[in-house]
């Protein structure tokens, strides 16, 4: 029997003496903050989120709380302003009902933006795409960019001022601040502080200036925390000077990834994954390919794509990097080259060789939670290898002031804790929940006299803020930023504020004493003072980015390296470390009370609604650790509980955790999923660090896992070949396969004959990354509902085109392929003849139409796809009570009720859109004028849609390639969705090695 | 020819006990248990745990209703679960009721008049619990209801022809319907019995209406026996029909496990092998309650006995030929499907179907345990359950791993899958007991025939 320990009953009168207004407790034990409290609420917390998650009784739980909010004065007792209704007897030009708008603007992450353009249907954003004509942009996109339209309508977002947790107005607000600014005024703003995240807006840049010549003592940090400050102070290390470096991999034939998941995630990952794909694409005789080595603790999608993978802990891959560098005759000051690490030492022959014999046309990228070293290194690398201006381009930082944003973090706490901070404004973030732990952010926040948040959700900063002000979603407000090649972009609104909210600049505007200003005013005055006359501007406005608007190239000169001495000392073999990542869906935790983001799977662990302690197999073993069991992560003094993830293709020795999780305030969604991996996050270790303790326990978490099962069982659906085999096997898709011949029919060949239109679709397997792009784009083109953690655990998930991941090969260092499944379209549709009431038919150009109002919810036809690609509405999944959710669905896509079957009808709405195009100006519909949803989002560009009948599409052309297959064609299904095999570029020496 | 080719062979009356004699014995005993009004207490103690079991129906189906089938364990890859598996096991029970009344009769089987009426409302009850899963086990019932059924509409739609669950539905309400007329038609004479034995009004006015004014005139048997004739030339080709057409709900399917060529006959046989299984689980209760001993009989046992263990060695060699085609197909899907079937995470249940259907009843072949009403009782509870199974690892471990291994998943039961399954036993016991209660379990009409027929005359 464990005893209890004794309850500290005068810490309890003082906790509740200190605690404002009713504060409710559940027992001594919760007002202790007992370690029982705290395991007990552990323990139930699965089952209580299971209730709000239980799509069920979420519905009830949002029904009472609409109701509560609206007694409760929230938005029940508004006065509405008074409003003349005049009918519309001249149309707002260009608005065509059912006809959507489409505008350029901007999605920034980490002060990066990408160039978006986004779908408005009578004024309401819909869909977010990829702006091909940004620099930062492609057709494609990502799963965040697609998803970011979600956080617009979140019914959860934060949607009034607050002060002191109580509903307030901008007014109130104003007039304090007034009051407040007042003070600093007679002083310069010695106590007044602002911090930021990462700004590269020159707009709000130009804002702060001002706000510095208003008081000139007060002073700005920054801090997010997924930052650069490795990346800058590596290019520091290398040339002196924080420049920014930005990749062309258009030209790079031989690419080495230290830990950079350079196609799915940081600066310009959306232009990166489309030039790197474009650079391996065999097909229809190209027999070029680039090639692709990635040396990375955890899997991510670049790394599953890679020729050569090497799954190695930190110091491993800075030893590594100092071999590559060694071997390629660079100098350095500092640590010797490891010689204890040699078991790659043919593996790091072969890449020098290979890097040495591409010189201009190599590139080595580092990833930003690699150590300045590594940056370092690289750089030095690039520059032996004669990359600079061919594949890696330097400018000034693209910060308006670049700092070393944990430093600047932790001056400002510092500053706090020494009372020298009197007025603290947060624009943005959430620091209380994700500053180092060390820091302590809160109890130093506590010390601020004067605290204000703007943040778009009400949350543990809010909390701890005096004043909380909502902020406007990037698509409600002006602004500006700049892509990762630094051009200058416009963030342009699609919709006014859904709430009463501010953006960053408004609320500049107060603190420089303009308030009123609207942001559009700004914004355009910024620009005006830099020269853009009102035609430059409409043009910016329309390409979406200000030509020209980049800072200046750098021509950067590398001194000698002087490397720490302890870069690439390897630790002991038992040791463990643990590794912080930004997690692939909800980032740094922003895009936790996002629905579509946490419900589509993890790249590699297809996980959703959780992260978890990420250990390769052999480390499970040795530490007897199992899946889906919380183990006890105890690193620098500290300790979090968190379910275990074994994954195949994990360094050994690394334990990964994924940051933004175990919030507690993000919302109905985001609230209690996952293990809050900030609490372990000191300042020394932001990204990785050594002396990791792991204790198994025997506490069972389930986690909703969409792939149980990880191997093909020697099924072949993943056809894969290297390049040499390939050209000396062109047909290697096809061998020992069966596909039977088109006449194999019992009918009549010629009583079904497609003369029109036929259409069909290609899936490039050779440069799927498995990024779940498609997925997500699918769910916000259709309507797609979010079914929630445990109906995933029950196996009901909706998506339409879901993303297999296999692993091949063996336990410890796998290939991961990646395969997405959408709907194959058979000709031969097995799902269609054993439907009673005909609700799923097939149409004369090949569609395998579903009628969802004929369909009767027989699962039949689900049970008979062989694809498995059929989803079934098991309950009311699609939310129909939440009115601001309402606004984002596609109206040319039916919203499905419970007891209906639904699938990929390869974006049939965009189909006939495109047909009534063509009809009215009375030709056929050509090919690319249809691009299904999934095709326009894929990064890679791998999805390829068309008319097959027609013999110059490109899916005709791409068809008669000897690498096309169908998978199950063996069952006479005559799939129109087919394959082409993946063809890797391996290095023959490693091969042969 | 020989002397005994020439006379007809003419039996014992074996099928009756020793002290059922005369006309007046048999009607008094049969009817007795009708028109009485001492109901025996182990009636109050079946009826009401029948009763209870109901109860999980009357609520799990409004549930059902309210919320959607996601109340069950079904998933993506296993959109079928306990309710196809409960449907194909009742329409199976209800088969031995048909065969009995219908193909026994063709045959001239006269043991089997005492048992065939119990059997035959065996059959409508067991339809009835069936038939309430395809509706109930729909995305939405409210619409399945009507739009399976061709009718005309101005929509000019049509239900599809070329699903089996339309062949489903055609079968299994023609089967339900040819069951109700044969039933009724066979209690029409004996109703006209309980009408003139009957002492209280209100039961003499509702046997009398149901009785259709039967006189018992010679031209009224004649008739009578025509269209029993008739009847039972109807329903015997519906013996074979219902389950074949109900396993092609599965073998018309392309998934490992399903489509398979021997599941119609394999099917049928099955659903005799459950259909004698439930009416000994049920018919030995009764002969104890009501002491039927003169009208059930050891060689009743005996026969029914033979029919369980000819039928499930027919059941066996399915087993086997699945088995045997899954390997000489050389199909990667159908091994492994076999496999994952003996050695998967569902094992057991196939392990324990191989049990309580192949291994089991092998008692069978000795007369002691073909005789003996405890081990009978016994053997026929493996079966039942060994049936339910058999048609759990067709529909569950066939779709949990099909064709795409990433989309494989487990199935499990949940409470409303339990409490909806178990409504319907309670409904089959609940209207069987009221069966037994208010009509004769017995043909009494057929049995006095025996009287006539048999040594006796």
């Amino acid at each position: 029997m464990e005893t209890r320990k004794n309850i500290d009953l005068s810490a309890i009168r003082a906790r509740l003496e200190a605690a404002q207004g009713q504060e409710y407790w559940r027992s001594l034990d919760q007002l202790a903050q007992t370690e029982e409290f705290a395991a007990m609420v552990q323990r139930e917390f699965p089952e209580q989120a299971a209730e709000l998650k239980d799509p069920v009784s979420r519905r009830n739980f949002l029904k009472l709380m609409s109701a509560s909010l609206a007694l409760g004065g929230l938005s029940g007792c508004t006065i509405q302003p008074s409003e003349k209704i005049v009918p519309q007897v001249r149309a707002p030009e260009n608005v065509i009902p059912g006809k959507p708008q489409y505008f350029a603007s901007a999605a920034s992450l980490g002060g990066i933006g990408m160039g978006i353009l986004v779908e408005s249907h009578m004024g309401r954003p819909t869909k977010i795409e990829g702006n091909p004509e940004h620099p930062s942009g492609s057709r494609g996109s990502n799963a965040l960019v697609q998803a970011s339209i979600l956080d617009l309508y979140d019914p959860d977002r934060s949607q009034t001022v607050k002060n002191a947790g109580r509903i307030s107005a901008w007014s109130i607000f104003l007039a304090d601040l007034t009051q407040r600014m007042s003070l600093h005024e007679s002083d310069g703003g010695v106590g007044l502080r602002i911090l930021t995240q990462t700004v590269t807006s020159p707009t709000l840049g130009h804002q702060l200036q001002a706000l510095r010549a208003r008081f000139p003592q007060a002073q700005w940090h920054q801090y997010e925390p997924v930052n650069r400050d490795n990346a800058r102070a590596g290019a520091q290390m290398a040339f002196g000077a924080p420049v920014h470096a930005f990749y062309d991999l258009t030209k790079a034939k031989v690419i080495l990834s230290l830990d950079a998941d350079f196609t799915s995630s940081g600066a310009g990952n959306v232009r990166h994954a489309r030039d790197f794909a474009a650079g391996r694409r065999v097909r229809n005789g190209s027999k070029a390919s680039n090639r692709l080595y990635a040396v990375e603790s955890s899997p991510t999608a670049t790394g599953s794509i890679a020729d050569h993978r090497l799954a190695l802990g930190t110091a491993h891959i800075e030893a590594l990097a100092l071999k590559v560098a060694q071997g390629l005759g660079i100098d350095w000051k500092g640590p010797s080259v490891p010689v204890d690490f040699s078991a790659h030492d043919a593996w790091i022959a072969a890449l020098v060789d290979d890097l040495k014999s591409n010189p201009g046309q190599s590139l080595v990228l580092a990833g930003d939670q690699q150590s300045p070293a590594v940056h370092a290194l690289a750089h030095a690398i690039n520059h032996a290898l004669g990359n600079a201006d061919t594949t890696v381009h330097y400018t000034e930082p693209l910060e308006v002031e670049s700092v070393d944003q944990r430093e600047s973090l932790s001056a400002l706490v510092a500053d706090m804790n020494a009372g020298k901070v009197e007025s603290l404004f947060i624009l943005g973030g959430n620091p209380v929940y994700d500053a180092p732990v060390d820091l302590d952010f809160a109890s130093a926040l506590d010390k601020v006299g004067y605290r204000v948040h703007l943040g778009l959700y009400d949350n543990e900063t809010s909390e701890l803020c005096h004043w909380h002000i909502p902020e406007s979603h990037f698509l409600e407000a002006w602004s500006d930023t700049r892509a990762h090649d630094g051009l200058a972009t416009i963030v342009q609104p699609l919709i006014r504020p859904l709430y009463k909210s501010k953006s960053a600049h408004d609320l500049l505007a107060v603190l420089t004493g303009q308030p009123g200003i609207p942001d559009l005013d700004i914004v355009r005055q910024y620009w005006e003072s830099q020269g853009l006359d009102a035609i430059a501007w409409r043009r910016a406005l329309h390409d979406g980015f200000v030509e020209g608007a980049r800072p200046e190239a750098q021509s950067v000169e590398l001194g000698t390296l002087q490397l720490p001495a302890t870069t690439g000392s390897l630790p002991e073999e038992e040791d463990l470390e643990i590794h912080f990542r930004p997690d692939p869906m909800v980032w740094d935790g922003r895009f936790a009370n996002n629905a579509w983001l946490q419900e589509t799977p993890k790249p590699i662990t297809k996980l959703t609604w959780d992260n978890a302690a990420l250990v390769s197999p052999a480390t499970a073993e040795r530490l007897r650790l199992e899946s889906e069991f919380l183990a006890e992560l105890r690193f620098d003094g500290r300790a979090i509980n968190a379910a275990v993830w074994v994954v195949p293709g994990q360094a050994d020795g690394v334990v990964t955790m994924h940051l933004g999780y175990g919030q507690q305030r993000s919302g109905r969604v985001g609230r209690d999923t996952g293990f809050n991996a900030y609490a372990l996050r000191p300042t020394a270790a932001l990204w990785s660090g050594g002396g990791l303790q792991v204790n198994a326990s025997y506490d069972g978490y389930r986690l909703a896992c969409t792939q149980d099962h990880q191997t093909m069982e020697g099924r072949n659906f993943v056809r894969q070949a290297s390049l040499d085999y390939y050209q000396s096997h062109p047909h290697f898709a096809h061998e020992g396969t069966h596909d039977p011949p088109d006449d194999l029919t019992l009918h009549n060949r010629t009583d079904h004959q497609y003369t029109g239109y036929a259409w069909g679709m290609v899936i490039d397997l050779g440069s799927c990354i498995g990024c779940n792009t498609c997925a997500m784009a699918c769910q916000a083109e259709n309507n797609i509902p979010v079914v929630g953690k445990d109906e995933v655990l029950n196996g009901r998930e909706m998506s339409w085109v879901r993303v297999d991941r296999y692993y091949k090969g063996s336990r410890d260092n796998p290939e991961i392929v990646h395969q997405p499944v959408p709907c194959m379209q058979c000709e031969n549709a097995p799902c269609e003849l054993v439907c009673p009431v005909a609700a799923t038919t097939h149409s004369d150009e090949g569609l395998n139409d579903m009628t969802y109002n004929r369909c009767v919810g027989t699962r039949y036809c689900a049970n008979n796809c062989p694809y498995k690609v059929r989803r079934f509405n098991f309950l009311q999944y699609a939310d129909r009570d939440t009115e601001s959710l309402k606004l984002q669905r596609n109206p040319d896509v039916t919203t499905r009720s419970r007891g209906v079957m639904e699938k990929c009808t390869y974006c049939v709405q965009r189909i006939n859109q495109a047909r009534i195009e063509a009809k009215k100006a009375k030709r056929t519909i050509g090919d690319g004028e249809i691009v299904t949803a999934c095709e326009q989002a894929c990064p890679t560009e791998s999805i390829i849609f068309g008319d097959i009948n027609d013999p110059n599409s490109r899916v005709s052309a791409l068809k008669a390639s000897p690498l096309n297959y169908g998978i199950l064609t063996e069952l006479n299904t005559r799939p129109r969705t087919t394959y082409l095999a993946s063809i890797k570029n391996p290095n023959p020496k490693i091969v042969e090695a | 020819m020989s002397e005994a080719a020439k006379t007809p062979y003419r039996p014992p009356v074996s099928e009756l006990g020793p002290s059922q004699t005369s006309y007046t014995s048999i009607t008094d005993k049969i009817s007795g248990i009708v028109l009485t009004k001492n109901t025996p207490l182990a009636w109050f103690l079946c009826f009401a745990l029948g009763f209870l079991l109901l109860h999980g129906f009357m609520i799990g189906v409004p549930y059902l209703l309210f919320e959607g089938v996601g109340i069950w364990g079904i998933n993506n890859p296993i959109g079928w679960g306990w309710a196809i598996i409960n449907f194909v096991w009742w329409i199976g029970i209800g088969h031995a009721g048909t065969l009995i009344s219908a193909i026994l009769l063709l045959f001239r089987q006269r043991w089997r008049t005492s048992i065939n009426r119990a059997a035959e409302a065996m059959t409508i009850f067991a339809v009835l619990c069936a038939a309430q899963f395809p509706l109930f086990h729909t995305g939405r019932p409210w619409l399945a209801c009507y739009w399976l059924l061709p009718y005309p509409n101005s929509m000019d739609i049509w239900p599809q022809f070329r699903s089996p669950l339309i062949w489903d539905v055609f079968a299994v309400s023609t089967y339900l319907t040819v069951s109700l007329v044969f039933w009724f038609v066979g209690l029409v004479p004996d109703l006209a019995s309980l009408r003139d034995r009957a002492k209280n009004r209100i039961a003499q006015v509702i046997y009398g209406v149901l009785a259709l004014g039967w006189r018992g005139s010679a031209i009224h048997w004649e008739r009578y026996e025509m269209a029993s004739l008739l009847l039972a030339g109807l329903s015997t080709p519906l013996v074979l029909s219902v389950h074949s057409v109900v396993s092609l709900d599965f073998a018309v399917g392309l998934i490992p496990g399903w489509h398979t060529t021997i599941f119609p006959p394999y099917f049928v046989a099955g659903a005799i092998y459950a259909g004698f299984a439930m009416v000994l689980t049920l018919m030995i209760p009764m002969r104890l309650i009501y002491g039927l001993d003169d009208f059930i009989t050891e060689r009743h046992l005996n026969n029914m006995a033979k029919v369980m263990l000819a039928s499930g060695l027919i059941v066996g060699y399915g087993y086997f030929m699945e088995q045997l085609i899954a390997w000489y197909s050389a199909s990667v899907y159908e091994g492994f499907m076999m496999k994952n079937r003996m050695q998967g995470p569902y094992g057991p249940y196939y392990w324990a179907l191989i049990l309580c259907n192949i291994v089991v009843p092998q008692l069978l072949w000795f007369r002691h345990f073909r005789t003996s009403m405890f081990w009978l009782f016994f053997i026929s509870q493996f079966i039942n359950i060994g049936m339910w199974l058999e048609r759990f690892v067709i529909v569950v471990t066939s779709l949990h791993r099909d064709f795409m291994p990433s989309s494989w998943d487990m199935f499990h039961p949940t409470i409303w899958d339990i409490a909806i399954y178990a409504g319907t036993i309670g409904l089959f016991i609940v209207l069987f007991f009221l069966f037994v209660r208010g009509l004769p379990m017995i043909s009494i009409h057929e049995i006095r025939n025996l009287l006539v027929s048999g040594d006796h005359k």
